[in-house]
């Protein structure tokens, strides 16, 4: 019992013990703030790439894709663990706008609106047919001509906040979309005549999918015209994808396991078909496997803040240790006491060590408090400073993040202090061994006083 | 009297230190023998050595060469577990500068021995016992109004009464005291004096040591150390 009192009485009546929590504190507020924004962004990140995504997809980054994908969607549509599923065309295509000398060249994804909102978020990612995705191609003014959603940035500013400047009543522009049409066996189809495809579509909505690359290059078109477009309807139809949703009890990773059992079983039934080889070049990939390319950046550079930040870790274990030592110098009185009344080395080493973890949790506990104290108002405070001197953590103009991420993971939270709690035992222990190794006889000589 | 009477007998204490690049030897041979109830003064000038057989007869300390018994067992064969029972039950300590801990009260400190060999779950049944012997203790050195203060609020006699209060808590068989009143005006010095004579009346078995030999005459036998051996 006298570990716990001399432990507690340690901490709260010396001066250095509080800059030791201190120390422990800020260094737990720190990891705690930067955890917590960077787990949410890599979390949004990745949210914003399942609802782009769906669940899980079929199909090739070829451009010429894969034929038979209107049997292979009948059998995904009969599997009872399938909910929804939309094909797509993914190619490039130049795109000039009304009025422009100019063309560049984009990335054309061809969906169905409506089966396509089914599977991914593509219905709320629009801006002014928002859930109402089967007037997605509906231009403004004649909702009978060809129409087209442009990603957000292709087409808007953004404001300093990170909001688009969007008209109430857009003009339904012309955008002439041109299409190198390719075979099965990725010739150009119509070599020897005039070699493209054009169609104009005009401007029907924009697209904010929150993920910058997409809105800043992609333009989805209606899937017919987009297969015409890419010489995919004829003389066998052919998709670059098959979008998935499973239902909503089904695991990933289970789903995706039974739709390649499905696929294999398919590719089988087919091999004698005509181009029945353009099958073998096909895909099965959950979300998370097929758009790792640019998920995994985000986890590496979350891994590199953790491991930096893990250093922090290392600072406090080092501080305490300093803490501890001269803690220690100063106590040998103490030590020479103790074991004076018959306490014995180990006891010695529970005192300082019980001193240790007590700073380890009320270090931690404030730095928690603190964080979330933080937390709960950094985007106001972001805000504030915006306001009043222009510092921004993101250019909202440049990077497509809105709010900074602030909703604490309580598991992290019990990790870190965990950690904390462990890094001052780690940076007592000499200290204390040390104090134990103390003979009571030196210990109480009157030099030591 | 025969030899079982003794409490403790410590024959043929060698013990030298190093300081610097010079070997000093302290203690070259000294024996001493205590009876069970006897007050004995061991007398001696600075540096002959005096507080350095205390300390091995308490155990706080090892002998180069030479035994230790204490009621016919060998400390030289104690357990390092068993050297600390030692210290915590069967010997008492009162030095010369008190050494109370500044982070306990003055009760805290008097029932530390007694907290000591006690867990967090037998401490709560034994807690309410060991605080009444305490304070009872604490009224027998007249503190008792003073049992809630620290250290640092007492004067020195005060503080050396507390030291002797803890030293008691175990009711240890043996009190060790090292120059009790060495660091007390003569008035205070006086006062501890008579509170060691009053328990020692009571049956305490006290070895006492002091330069002083005013002091040494307070106790029932004096033994003079000079170069490092029993005169």
């Amino acid at each position: 019992m006298y570990k716990l009192i001399l432990a507690f009485r340690y901490l709260y009546r010396r001066r250095i013990s509080y800059l030791a929590l201190g120390a422990v504190a800020l260094c737990v507020f720190i990891v705690v703030v930067v955890m917590t924004v960077m787990r949410g962004l890599v979390g949004d990140f990745k949210e914003k790439n399942h609802s782009f995504t769906g669940d899980c997809v079929v199909g090739t980054e070829s451009l010429v894709g894969f034929p038979y994908y209107k049997d292979f969607i009948e059998v995904l549509e009969k599997a009872d663990f399938v909910e929804h599923v939309s094909p797509a065309i993914n190619s490039y295509a130049l795109v000039s706008a009304e009025g422009s000398q100019h063309s560049i060249g984009l990335e054309i994804i061809g969906i169905d609106a409506v089966r396509h909102s089914r599977v991914t978020g593509f219905g709320k990612m629009l801006r002014y047919h928002k859930d109402d995705a089967a007037r997605a191609f509906e231009p403004r003014g004649d909702a009978n001509l060809p129409g087209c959603v442009v990603g957000a940035d292709l087409w808007l500013q953004r404001n300093s906040r990170g909001e688009y400047f969007y008209e109430p009543n857009p003009a339904a522009t012309a955008m002439t979309v041109t299409c190198f049409p390719l075979t099965i066996k990725g010739a150009l189809a119509k070599a020897g005549t005039d070699l493209v495809n054009t169609k104009t579509f005009y401007f029907s909505d924009t697209s904010e999918s929150g993920l910058a690359r997409v809105d800043s290059s992609v333009v989805y078109l209606p899937f017919e015209d987009v297969q015409a477009l890419c010489g995919m309807k004829e003389p066998v139809a052919r998709a670059s994808w098959i979008h998935i949703k499973f239902k909503a009890n089904v695991h990933l990773e289970e789903g995706c396991r039974k739709v390649r059992l499905l696929w294999a079983e398919f590719c089988e039934q087919m091999q004698d078909k005509p181009n029945a080889e353009a099958l073998a070049g096909v895909s099965v990939q959950s979300w998370k496997e097929h758009r790792r390319e640019f998920i995994a950046a985000m986890e590496k550079e979350q891994t590199m803040l953790t491991a930096m930040f893990g250093l922090v870790g290392l600072t406090t274990v080092f501080i305490v240790f300093v803490v501890f030592y001269m803690i220690v110098s100063h106590k040998t009185k103490d030590i020479g006491i103790l074991k004076s009344v018959g306490a014995s080395g180990v006891d010695v080493v529970a005192v300082f060590l019980g001193f240790a973890a007590m700073l380890g949790v009320a270090g931690s506990v404030a730095g928690v408090a603190a964080a979330l104290w933080f937390l709960r108002d950094i985007n106001a405070l972001e805000r504030w400073l915006f306001e009043r001197f222009g510092f921004q953590l993101w250019d909202r103009t440049i990077y497509a993040i809105g709010e900074i991420p602030h909703r604490v993971d309580l598991t992290m939270v019990l990790v870190v202090m965990g950690c904390a709690v462990l890094a001052c035992l780690a940076g007592a222990v000499l200290p204390s061994v040390r104090a134990a190794q103390n003979k009571p006889v030196e210990a109480l000589q009157v030099s030591q006083l | 009297m025969s030899k079982d009477e003794f409490i403790i007998e410590a024959r043929g204490i060698y013990k030298s230190y190093r300081m610097g690049a010079a070997q000093v030897r302290v203690l070259k041979g000294a024996d001493i023998a205590v009876r069970r109830g006897e007050f004995v003064a061991i007398v001696g000038a600075s540096g002959s050595g005096k507080s350095t057989l205390l300390h091995i007869l308490g155990a706080l300390d090892r002998p180069d060469k030479g035994a230790v018994r204490f009621e016919e067992r060998d400390l030289g064969g104690m357990s390092g577990r068993e050297l600390n029972r030692y210290r915590n039950k069967t010997v008492g300590f009162v030095f010369q500068f008190y050494h109370l801990l500044d982070e306990l009260s003055v009760l805290e400190n008097v029932i530390l021995p007694a907290m000591v060999p006690v867990g967090v779950i037998r401490w709560v049944s034994k807690r309410g016992d060991v605080r009444r012997r305490g304070r009872e203790l604490l009224e027998a050195v007249g503190l008792g109004e003073r049992a809630v203060h620290k250290p640092y609020q007492l004067s020195g006699g005060e503080r050396q009464r507390a030291a002797i209060a803890r030293a008691l808590v175990n009711e240890p068989k043996l009190l060790l005291a090292d120059e009790p009143t060495g660091n007390l005006d003569s008035v205070t010095g006086n006062g501890i004096l008579e509170l060691l004579e009053r328990l020692n009346r009571a049956g305490q078995t006290i070895v006492m040591v002091t330069h002083d030999e005013r002091v040494a005459r307070r106790a029932g036998r004096i033994i003079t150390l000079a170069d490092g051996r029993i005169k």
